[in-house]
């Protein structure tokens, strides 16, 4: 459950590094508002992956 | 106690430096998808995608050239690097020894680990160029070699020991670093990249084409550059890690792989990080010129904080991270061979310690490409050798292994096939006019020729009776 939270957390984020980058491309968004997305986002993935990114390659090793 | 712990924990790394890796021990296809795509999404990326527009590449070139270039590094791991690791499981380093004596490995090792040094360092000066925008650094230009200032030294020692101390726990902690890292790391390429296209008036994706030919790749060499052809691109982008695969350096990874198909997980690497990376960091640094009003200053550091931000920065910074870590872990490798007694975090401290000096030179990030194609051309001559003495030297009636099997020191077939490939290489260089770009190609086979022939003169001479079991 926990690594469910987790993970859904950082995918979330990559969603939030990617998609405002198109949304500006697209003239939806000013490039302010993007940056500040993607340190947000940045700051959710590394608090969230290292979690379950190397439980998961333990796991398949 | 709790020092006593931490030199226990070091101690206890066991890299199987000098034995096959046993089965328990092998890795996953994904250990080596994250590897490839963490180590090859990196530091060098944000150098290598702009120096190309220094360089006065054009649009097609770039693009096609890349492709081509990358799929040759995609065979070159895949068929010559990966069949042979699964087989003998040993690193590069102990293969060497076998084939050509302890006294010939002892020198191969030594510039192997400085040139890994040095790439290491290129790194931690990129990273540099990221950590120094908050203290106001003054940043490095394309004409800087010796370093700018007090400031950049103290910022590039504070990042090597960092970057050390991730080293020494060995590959596992290098691993667990570049899982974690590589994919938020790829995603902040493309995401700065699409981001910027509207400042360089690329609205739609048919502006793209037009735009990248005018003012992106537009085939302008900037002063102090050489100009770049199609065939520089390929030549450059299949040997950029030329060391690794012809050259076997990444024996020592793929001896942890279950299968030598997981040599195609190199995929990962050049066609996220040296196809869409370079590409994506070569418009970044353009948007940077153009704001700039062609600024000499050369700072990736700086290049992506302009796109993106923070997230930028911090991009930089951990790219760097993870190409410096597994480079220092490797060159930690090679000197070990000469130090075998010494443990792997001590010999770790000090590679770490050599790359760091070497990181506050502004000079190997200016002449990356340069420093890439000799440090590949360099020791690519043993890798030949290796793949000679693997495949053809049995079939050949001749001595596989032969330094341990005959008890040499100095294998001279192997050393004259390094000596004379890196002679006439300088030669063609010098006289014939061929960069070192593309001396890599003919340097393979000069020194595969020359290691068979010698080698049937060598043991016979040695061993007039036949092969040795």
């Amino acid at each position: 459950m926990k690594t469910t939270i987790l993970k859904t957390i950082s995918y979330l984020a990559l969603i939030a590094t990617i998609v405002p980058a198109v949304l500006v491309f697209s003239q939806k968004m000013d490039n302010d508002t993007n940056k500040t997305i993607m340190a947000v986002a940045m700051l959710a993935w590394f608090a969230t992956a290292p979690f379950w990114i190397n439980k998961k390659a333990a796991d398949t090793d | 106690m709790k020092k006593k712990g931490i030199i226990a924990q070091l101690d206890s790394v066991n890299e199987y430096e000098r034995e096959p890796i046993p089965k328990s021990k092998l890795k996953g296809l994904g250990s080596f998808i994250g590897m490839y795509a963490g180590e090859h999404t990196a530091g060098t990326e944000f150098v290598i995608g702009p120096l190309f527009v220094a360089h006065g590449v054009t649009a097609f070139d770039l693009v096609i050239g890349l492709l081509a270039g990358n799929l040759l590094a995609v065979l070159s791991w895949a068929f010559l690097t990966a069949p042979i690791a699964v087989k003998t499981r040993l690193t590069m380093y102990f293969q060497l020894e076998k084939i050509c004596g302890t006294g010939l490995v002892k020198v191969y090792n030594v510039v192997n680990g400085l040139m890994f040094c040095f790439l290491a360092g290129s790194m931690i000066a990129v990273s540099a160029t990221a950590v120094g925008i908050p203290f106001g650094l003054a940043m490095p230009s394309l004409t800087d070699m010796l370093p700018n200032s007090f400031g950049w030294i103290v910022v590039v020692f504070a990042i090597g020991a960092l970057t050390t101390v991730v080293a020494m726990f060995g590959y596992q902690q290098v691993s667990r670093f570049a899982n974690v890292a590589a994919p938020w790391m790829i995603l902040i390429f493309f995401a700065a990249a699409i981001a910027v296209l509207p400042q360089l008036g690329i609205n739609s994706i048919s502006d793209f084409w037009p735009v990248a030919n005018e003012k992106i790749w537009n085939g302008v060499v900037m002063a102090n550059q050489s100009k770049f052809t199609f065939w520089h691109v390929v030549f450059f982008a299949w040997f950029a890690n030329m060391a690794m695969h012809i050259g076997m350096s990444d024996l020592s990874i793929f001896r942890y792989a279950k299968k030598w198909q997981y040599g195609f997980s190199s995929a990962t690497g050049m066609f996220i990080g040296h196809y869409f990376a370079w590409i994506a960091s070569g418009i970044l640094y353009a948007l940077f010129l153009q704001q700039s009003n062609n600024s000499e200053e050369f700072a990736p550091g700086v290049v992506a904080v302009n796109a993106v931000g923070i997230a930028g920065a911090v991009c930089v910074i951990i790219a760097g991270w993870t190409t410096a870590n597994p480079t220092i872990y490797r060159a930690g490798l090679a000197l070990q061979s000469v130090v075998p007694r010494w443990k792997t975090w001590k010999v770790t401290l000090i590679t770490g310690l050599l790359t760091t000096i070497a990181a506050c030179f502004p000079a190997l990030v200016m002449k990356l490409l340069d420093f890439v194609a000799i440090y590949g051309f360099l020791l690519m001559p043993m890798g030949a050798v290796i793949f000679v003495d693997f495949y053809f030297m049995r079939r050949l009636g001749m001595t596989d292994f032969y330094a341990e099997k005959a008890g040499l020191k100095l294998n001279w077939a192997a050393a004259a096939a390094w000596i004379i490939a890196l002679i006439v290489g300088v030669l063609l260089n010098q006289f014939a006019g061929i960069e070192v770009f593309f001396l890599g190609l003919p340097g393979w086979f000069i020194a595969s020729i020359i290691y068979v022939v010698v080698s049937k003169f060598y043991q016979k001479q040695l061993h007039p009776k036949g092969a040795l079991a």
